[in-house]
Formats: structure tokens, C-alpha cells, sequence
């Protein structure tokens, strides 16, 4: 199975240190020689990004920082594992060593016969 | 969480620490068996209290120091063994702060992973038979129990049990030791480990779409264990080579099998069903392999021939020559049969049915070819492209009498068929 991990926190305002460069470059690793670890990209600061939205029809396009937000996307991982319990303690390891902030973990649709066999 | 969800959870936790755990404790016992019951009573203990005191933050550490407290009282009743109590009463005073609270990660890394890769050898050892490598790999390094191995395989479970019995008691008997094979020793060593895993591999994509989920999962369970052979032995080409092949090959499995179970061939697959993350997994890794150097091995070869597949877009857009190079390149490391048939589909593409027919002529009387209906389907077809219709359809009716699958007889009598319905010129003597 993969699963999703999007890792929202308050923005900081200023850019990763070295240190914290350093830590979330060996958590990487780690995932990535373990094997479950597919894929994982870390986000430019909201100031350069933008939300784009529709709402009846209409499509508005807010450029960032979005000071407005308690918490924004910033990173995202893709994992592999047996089961969401799996994921979690993946997440879990991975929060514990970044710091406060909330990853929404949501399993991939992968085919038909993948969703039967993970509803059975 | 209720008891029920708990246990998902420390089943979880077991997939993901049991290979290190056991590992570890073997380094210090010496004997694969007896960590591996050292750290099943970890467990065991883990599930007696973690329900209460909820899963500990570093589950690893935490099963560790309960599997050492259980190794002391193991060889305190063991007469013969008072100098390892020594050595383990030692070793677990110096680590008992550093396993209960701050588990020093940086420090132990480079112990865990040498301890891993003992681990892969001796599960793989050339001693042991195929069903105990293959058993024995996924209970001790993929974390799997005895009853998911027995489903994977389609075996019973006692069968499994006993398989895995026998083959630590080989491991004990032949006094099999505890770690990386040396020298001249190491690339056949390494070969019987890639072996198993590919083996692991091929058997999950061999599954059919609708049978137990466990067994398509063995392809995900043989690309952890080459991923992690992959960190472990990084400088190794064919390492990379084999976790690229099943990259690319695992990046087809949606795609592979139609709404109603029908299987579908890679050319005639929607493209847009490939796993993209696969792909681009798998190219990397080829690259890994062709970076180090000393030209590609078999599985390097046949990753790189998946990847001219995965780098078109549209089954036109397949570069067929260079998939015919690759394919001349195979040949000359590991010359088969079927090695040579996959060349004349891949020459004839490139350059013409009549470069692939000769090809297919020399391979004709074959013994191990004989009843592979491939042989006569890919020799009509490239007679039809010839026009050469008569001696097409008898091909085609040879290949539909030699499979046993409906629907491939169907499609193999369809095209005899559509053989009669050309117009012939004589054929040539």
C-alpha cells in the first residue's frame, strides 16, 4: 500500500538552519535505506506560492505569504507500507524528530482490485 | 486506542523493527534461532503492556532492552554458556541508559546495518534450501509471520513452521557463522541473496488479480529487502540493478491486468495506470548501477531494457534498437533460449521480421522450446508481416494447440484465421 504524508506546521520565517538541514537530511536517508521511504519533497516558504481557488464558477487567485493560516503544507512524503498502522508509526517517528506541527496521512488509490483487497 | 488497535499497531511495529532487533541480538548470541526467540519474547512482552502504557517513542530501543533482559535469564540457565553472560551482562550495563531513554542512533548506525547485513547472508545461505532461504528471509528480515508467508505461498502453515525450523537447525548444525562473507566468497554469496529476492519478487507478480492480497504484496515485501541490500551494500552495481528491475516492472502491476482479470500485454498497457514514482525510483537506480562502473550485469541488463520501455510514452515511441543492443548485451552473460526469442521480438521491431526470423530460426528445434507456445505465436507473426500467410497460419494453430489458456487460444486461433483470409502467394521452397 502507499499512503500520502503532507506535514503541516506554523510557518518560521526564516529558512531551515544547518542543523535542521542536516537532521532532516539523515531522517530521509534512514526512510529511504529502509526502504519504505518512496518519495519525499520539502516546500518553498508560502511567499512564493499561491492559492488558487474556485467557488461557483468563478476561480481567484490569492498570491502567498498566507499570514492568515495558523499552519501550511510544508513538505510532503510518499510511503510504503503494510497497512495504516504502518504508516502511522513512520509518521510518528518522522514528527518526533521534526517538531510540532500535523501530517494528514491519506492512503494512494492504487486500482480497483488494490481498493477491494483494502476494504476486505 | 482499544486492545484490538493496539495490536495492529505493535503488528506494525514488528515489520519495521524485527529485522534490526534480531539482527542486533544475534551479533550477541551468535545464533539467528535463538535471537529470533529472544526477540519473539520481546514481543511478547510488548504485548502485554504496551495496551496499557501505550506504544513506546522508540519502539526499537524499547524491545531491545526487553529481548537483552530476557538473553540474561536465557543464558543464566544455561550451564555451558557463562562466559557469554559475562560478555552480555557487559554489554547491556554499558548500553542500559543509551537502549532505555536517549537510544544514540548516530553511534549504533554503523553496528545495526553491519548486523543487518550478517543477517542477509546467513538467511540466504547457499546451505540452506530455496523454500528455507525464501521462508527464513521474509520471517526474520521482511518481519512477516509464519501464517502471511503460509498465504503469500499458498502453502500450509505448518509447512512454512517447519521450513523455517529446519533451516535454522542447518544453520546451527552446520555451524553456520554469524557473518559477511569475505573475498571470492562474496559474489556468490551476494548472488544467492539477490537470487531470493527476485525469487520473493516474481512470485508476488506472478499473482493473478483476485487472489489473497498477500501474495501481490510480496512484491512490495522483496523491493523493501533489495532496498535495504541496496543501502547496505551501495557499492555494488547488480544490487541496483535487481531493485530497478523491480521498480520499473512493480510500476506496471495496475496496468497490467484488465477490468475483468484479464491479463494485458506491456504494449497494449495504458500508460497512464504506470506508477510514476516507480519509474522515476527505478531510472535512478539503473543509474546508480551504471555509474559504478564495470558495465552491466544480468539484472542491470534486463532493468535497463524495462526502462526503454518505462521512458516511451506510448508503445510507438519504444526505442526498439536499443532494446535489441540490450538484448545482444543479455545474450552474451546469460545466453538462453528464452533470452534469444525476447532478442528476435526485439530485433524485429527494430529492423524487420526477417532479421527476427533468423533469429527464431536458430532457436526452432530447441528441446526446452518445444512446447513453449511463444516460439511458434512470435514465428507466425513475423511470417504474416512477411506474407507469408500459409506457413503464418500453421504457426499460429501450433501455438493455439500448445497453450493451456483460453483466452490466449482464442487470440492465437484468431489470428490463423485471419491468415486464411489473405491472399497467399506460393510459398517458397
Amino acid at each position: 500500500m502507499k499512503f500520502l504524508s503532507m506535514y503541516k506546521s506554523v510557518e518560521k520565517g526564516r529558512p531551515p538552519s544547518e542543523e535542521e538541514m542536516c537532521d532532516m537530511g539523515k531522517l530521509v536517508e534512514e526512510g529511504m535505506k529502509a526502504g519504505y521511504l518512496l518519495a519525499v519533497e520539502g516546500c518553498m516558504p508560502t511567499a512564493m506560492g499561491a492559492r488558487v481557488r474556485r467557488s461557483n464558477g468563478n476561480i481567484n487567485v490569492t498570491d502567498g505569504p498566507f499570514s492568515e493560516s495558523k499552519e501550511v503544507v510544508g513538505g510532503l512524503a510518499i510511503i510504503q507500507a503494510n497497512s495504516k498502522e504502518e504508516a502511522i508509526a513512520h509518521v510518528k517517528h518522522f514528527l518526533n524528530h521534526v517538531g510540532d506541527g500535523e501530517c494528514e496521512l491519506r492512503q494512494l488509490y492504487e486500482s480497483p482490485q488494490a481498493q477491494s483487497a483494502a476494504n476486505s | 486506542m482499544s486492545v484490538a488497535d493496539t495490536h495492529r499497531a505493535i503488528d506494525a511495529v514488528w515489520r519495521i523493527e524485527s529485522a534490526r532487533l534480531i539482527a542486533g541480538l544475534a551479533r550477541i548470541v551468535r545464533d539467528v534461532g535463538v535471537a529470533e526467540e529472544l526477540a519473539q519474547d520481546a514481543l511478547v512482552v510488548a504485548l502485554e503492556r504496551w495496551p496499557e502504557s501505550g506504544v513506546p517513542d522508540n519502539p526499537g530501543a524499547w524491545l531491545m532492552a526487553a529481548a537483552k533482559n530476557r538473553a540474561i535469564d536465557h543464558f543464566r540457565r544455561s550451564k555451558l554458556l557463562e562466559r557469554k553472560h559475562e560478555e552480555l551482562g557487559r554489554e547491556l550495563k554499558s548500553q542500559q541508559d543509551v537502549a532505555m531513554a536517549n537510544f544514540d542512533t548516530a553511534n549504533l548506525d554503523n553496528d545495526i546495518e553491519d548486523d543487518l547485513l550478517r543477517l542477509v547472508f546467513v538467511s540466504c545461505h547457499p546451505v540452506l534450501s530455496t523454500e528455507g532461504r525464501v521462508s527464513l528471509t521474509l520471517r526474520l528480515l521482511g518481519g512477516l509471520t509464519t501464517q502471511e508467508i503460509a498465504r503469500a505461498f499458498l502453502v500450509p502453515e505448518p509447512t512454512v513452521a517447519q521450513r523455517i525450523v529446519r533451516a535454522k537447525r542447518t544453520l546451527t548444525e552446520a555451524r553456520v557463522p554469524f557473518e559477511v562473507p569475505r573475498g571470492p566468497d562474496l559474489a556468490a554469496r551476494l548472488s544467492s541473496v539477490l537470487e531470493v529476492i527476485y525469487l520473493i519478487f516474481n512470485e508476488g507478480y506472478s499473482a493473478t488479480a483476485g487472489e489473497d492480497w498477500m501474495r501481490p504484496a510480496l512484491c512490495e515485501d522483496a523491493l523493501r529487502l533489495g532496498r535495504i541490500l541496496a543501502g547496505l551494500v551501495p557499492n555494488v552495481p547488480e544490487v541496483h540493478g535487481l531493485v530497478a528491475l523491480m521498480e520499473i516492472q512493480a510500476s506496471r502491476a495496475h496496468a497490467r491486468v484488465g477490468p475483468k482479470g484479464e491479463p494485458i500485454l506491456l504494449l497494449d498497457q495504458d500508460r497512464t495506470r504506470w506508477d510514476h514514482v516507480l519509474i522515476r525510483r527505478g531510472l535512478a537506480a539503473l543509474q546508480r548501477a551504471e555509474e559504478l562502473g564495470g558495465g552491466l550485469g544480468p539484472y542491470a541488463l534486463q532493468a535497463a531494457i524495462a526502462a526503454c520501455h518505462a521512458r516511451a510514452h506510448t508503445a510507438e515511441e519504444t526505442d526498439w534498437e536499443r532494446i535489441a543492443a540490450l538484448y545482444d548485451a543479455l545474450a552474451q552473460l546469460m545466453p538462453s533460449p528464452i533470452v534469444e526469442l525476447n532478442r528476435a521480438v526485439a530485433v524485429a521491431m527494430a529492423f524487420g521480421p526477417s532479421a527476427g526470423l533468423e533469429i527464431i530460426d536458430a532457436i526452432a528445434s530447441e528441446p526446452s522450446l518445444k512446447a513453449y507456445h511463444l516460439l511458434p505465436s512470435v514465428r507466425g507473426d513475423f511470417l504474416f508481416k512477411l506474407g507469408r500467410f500459409a506457413e503464418a497460419l500453421a504457426e499460429f494453430q501450433r501455438a493455439a494447440s500448445l497453450t493451456h489458456n483460453t483466452r490466449e487460444r482464442e487470440f492465437l486461433l484468431g489470428r490463423a484465421q485471419a491468415c486464411s483470409a489473405e491472399p497467399s502467394p506460393p510459398a517458397p521452397h
